[in-house]
């Protein structure tokens, strides 16, 4: 069994090699595999409660021997959580209820049936679907990276091992020189995943030739940028292979210590990742002598404060010396001079993840993944006005179609496709005519967006432009440092002039003035914050101008979305006085006639919150 | 030893111990401090400056440059409120609303009876569930104005 050998150093390649097949004995011995979803999405559906009901079903019927119930990161349908997939199988049970277990565990793992209700379906066509691989979602991704997740409990390091993690870190230590591993990155093509989109083997090899000892190696887990939580979930799911990873890099430049920054707000990340190193250590992965190499290196963690602008590299490095984030100009690189002004690789969750990949399958393989410029895969966080939300791994070149319609199976109730914002705060907005292009770094950045940390808000024809744009700037307003003044005051301004727009007191030159602002902050910024700041503008003016054009000229907004511009209105025709919205209304603006006779909006109480639009099913409330 | 009875220099000290009294983790070290006192008071950032040697300037810079610090007594309950973009396209901006009127508070504001915190923050990374809200660290995906009353009356 393997539990005598876990925990145990292992101090050569050999003995890591054995330790694999025993686990992988072990696994396919066990007839049947139960994993749960435990991913952020699933536990706020509620999946340790669904976890523990399996355990305790499992042990009251004296399983335990056959079937595993194992409790894994996140899987990345988000939507249809809590997630449950019966392996080898594959069987797939979502929205899955405590009250569920008895019954799939009578019918599906003694019996061997199918469970229907349980089972995916396909909102047009109303189709079942049984298994993992053949729902859509899935179907048509390349889960390299991610796909892991589904397999492994990230607290338990024989799950690792047992898939064939550490292997790429005993090859490099055991079969390549350092100088080797740095032409392997640099001949797979990977490219920063965190939104640089620096070559990662280029940057490896600028700190491996630069002067100066002790060298470090920082993993950047401060996902800052909103609407992106894949960095998240790999660390929360598989901190191995960050870990894995991060070895790899430190051996290719000389480092002996390392850092994992993470964002406090992801607590479980933060617990995970020190498990995983403690682990790491014990086995002879980490720390002095790794896997009797001679080499050592350990990793700290350090976690951030909540800045947005600790995700740009040098702030970071200031965060992690115990000073306030801020950034300061790389006229040197952080490659030479970085953290203590030691020279510093700074690398993100997802590209340390590919790194075993590529030394594993080898830079040749995953160069033919991709477009010319673009390699590998990409991990994007599909969320906002879409059918299916979650985490989505695809090869570099997918067009925005496919991901939209074939993975996210489209906008809900038949509403309009409108714009889907990549890239973060510093992204922009690309509209359907962009829908049939290749995603890839460069043809993001041509279309006047950025590939970013991945992050892709889909939005539909409620979705005011102008006030995403203003949403975009209040947010860097608030995230700038204030070091430098264009963005510290370029920011602030451009978000009063949006600001006027939204309430109606828009002047005619105010895009023109937009533009020259945009233009000031792209070139006089300090850092890629300030930089990409205009990005949010620029794009929904070059896209979406009429948008800005109603809000100045008309005094309207298209979308029913700016408080100032908008008025709730009761169609009297549509409404039998329900009194939904009477009793919906905070604010007591909606009273009603009697029977049958429809309600009254009083205009002055009215604080234009919406309630009344949402909860009316008759569609006898109209925004204008 | 339960959390009242331990005063403000015992915790400064446990954490600055459990750290080794090393300035580069000053981040970290306020983290734990707020974590014990539920925010950083006067005299817990004057004892860490003191104790690290570092100035009391830098201290507070931190304390105030990162978000997550609070140098005000919080609320029994945290209720944030995710305002990322993905929350936002979904109607956070409404959600937060309501909870401003239902608490009579502002966001970043606590009420009288210091039983609940309003905030918002930044991302919580779990856009898929939009609108979030996490109250005392727990998750509520999906979260409408009409759920806010609700999830109130849910905090004892």
């Amino acid at each position: 069994m393997v539990a005598e050998k876990s925990g145990k150093r292992l101090n050569s390649a050999s003995e890591l090699e054995l330790l694999c097949e025993e686990i992988k004995r072990s696994v396919s011995a066990r007839t049947r595999t139960v994993t749960i979803c435990c991913g952020t999405g699933c536990l706020a559906y509620g999946g340790t409660k669904v976890a523990q009901a399996f355990r305790d079903e499992i042990k009251s019927r004296g399983l335990e021997s056959e079937v595993e119930v194992k409790t894994t990161g996140c899987h990345g349908f988000c939507e249809r959580g809590p997630l449950v997939v019966i392996r080898p199988e594959n069987i797939l049970y979502q929205r899955v209820k405590p009250a569920d277990i008895p019954q799939v565990i009578d019918e599906t793992l003694i019996s061997g049936r199918v469970i229907d209700r349980l089972l995916y379906t396909i909102p047009g066509t109303k189709e079942k679907v049984t298994y993992e691989h053949d729902v859509p979602f899935y179907k048509k991704q390349m889960r390299l990276v991610f796909g892991a997740n589904g397999y492994i409990d990230p607290t338990v390091i024989e799950d690792y091992i047992g898939c064939g993690g550490y292997a790429a870190l005993s090859k490099t230590l055991f079969e390549m020189k350092p100088d080797e591993v740095v032409d392997e990155v640099k001949k797979s093509g990977l490219r920063g995943r965190g939104g640089g989109g620096f070559a990662t083997g280029a940057k490896w090899q600028s700190t491996r030739e630069a002067h100066g000892d002790p060298k470090y190696v920082i993993c950047n887990c401060d996902e800052g940028d909103p609407g992106a939580f894949m960095d998240r979930s790999l660390m929360e799911g598989n901190p191995h292979a960050i870990i894995e990873g991060m070895v790899i890099a430190a051996y290719a430049i000389g480092a002996h210590l390392g850092y994992i920054y993470i964002r406090n707000e992801y607590p479980v990340a933060v617990k995970h990742a020190e498990k995983a190193i403690a682990q790491a250590e014990a086995m002879g992965l980490l720390g002095e002598n790794i896997l009797g190499s001679g080499f050592s290196f350990s990793v700290k963690i350090n976690r951030g404060g909540g800045a947005f602008v600790c995700g740009e590299s040098t702030a970071l490095m200031a965060s992690v010396e115990g000073r306030v984030g801020e950034p300061r100009a790389k006229y040197i690189h952080t490659s030479e001079k970085g953290l203590w002004d030691q020279p510093t690789v700074l690398n993100n969750v997802e590209t340390l993840a590919n790194v075993p990949l590529i030394i594993n399958r080898g830079a040749q393989w995953y160069s033919s993944i991709g477009t010319a410029n673009s390699k590998g895969t990409k991990i994007f966080s599909l969320v906002g006005k879409v059918n299916n939300t979650g985490l989505i791994e695809v090869p570099m070149g997918i067009t925005l179609e496919e991901i939209v319609y074939g993975i996210g199976g489209g906008i809900p109730k038949n509403k309009k496709f409108k714009a889907i914002q990549t890239g973060g705060p510093s992204g922009g907005c690309l509209p359907a005519s962009k829908l049939d292009m290749p995603v890839d770094f460069d043809e993001l950045t041509r279309a006047g967006s950025m590939m970013g940390s991945g992050a892709m808000i889909v939005m539909d024809e409620d979705n005011c432009m102008v006030d995403i744009a203003r949403y975009f700037l209040s947010f860097l307003e608030g995230e700038s440092c204030g070091k430098c003044v264009p963005c510290r005051e370029g920011l602030k301004r451009m978000r009063q002039i949006l600001d006027r727009i939204i309430s109606g007191q828009g002047q005619p030159d105010d895009i023109e003035l937009l533009e020259n602002l945009s233009e000031t902050l792209t070139w006089g910024a300090l850092c890629g914050l300030g930089g990409g700041a205009a990005n949010p503008i620029m794009s929904t003016l070059r896209y979406f101008r009429e948008e800005y054009e109603a809000h100045i000229i008309e005094k309207r907004c298209p979308a029913g979305v700016c408080k100032p511009l908008i008025s709730y209105n009761i169609i009297n025709e549509k409404c039998p006085n329900c009194t939904l919205c009477i009793k919906a209304c905070p604010v007591g603006a909606i009273t009603g006639q009697g029977k049958k006779l429809p309600v009254i909006l009083d205009q002055v109480k009215c604080t234009k919150c919406g309630a009344c639009y949402d909860v009316c099913r008759l569609g006898a409330v109209e925004v204008r | 030893m339960t959390l009242d009875t331990r005063s403000k220099a015992e915790v400064v000290n446990i954490v600055l111990a459990k750290y080794q009294n090393d300035s580069s983790m000053l981040v970290g070290i306020l983290q734990d401090i707020q974590a014990e006192l539920n925010y950083l008071p006067r005299e817990a950032l004057e004892m860490t400056a003191e104790v690290l040697s570092i100035p009391l300037s830098r201290v507070y810079s931190v304390a105030t440059f990162f978000k997550a610090f609070s140098l005000k007594p919080r609320g029994r309950h945290g209720i944030h409120v995710c305002m990322g973009t993905a929350c936002h396209v979904r109607g956070a901006e409404k959600v937060l609303d309501r909870f401003q009127t239902e608490l009579c508070a502002c966001a970043g504001e606590t009420t009288p009876d210091m039983k609940f915190t309003l905030e918002t923050v930044n991302c919580v990374g779990a856009c898929a569930l939009g609108p979030v809200v996490v109250v005392d660290g727990e998750y509520e995906g999906q979260v409408t104005a009409e759920k806010v009353k609700s999830i109130i009356e849910g905090c004892k």
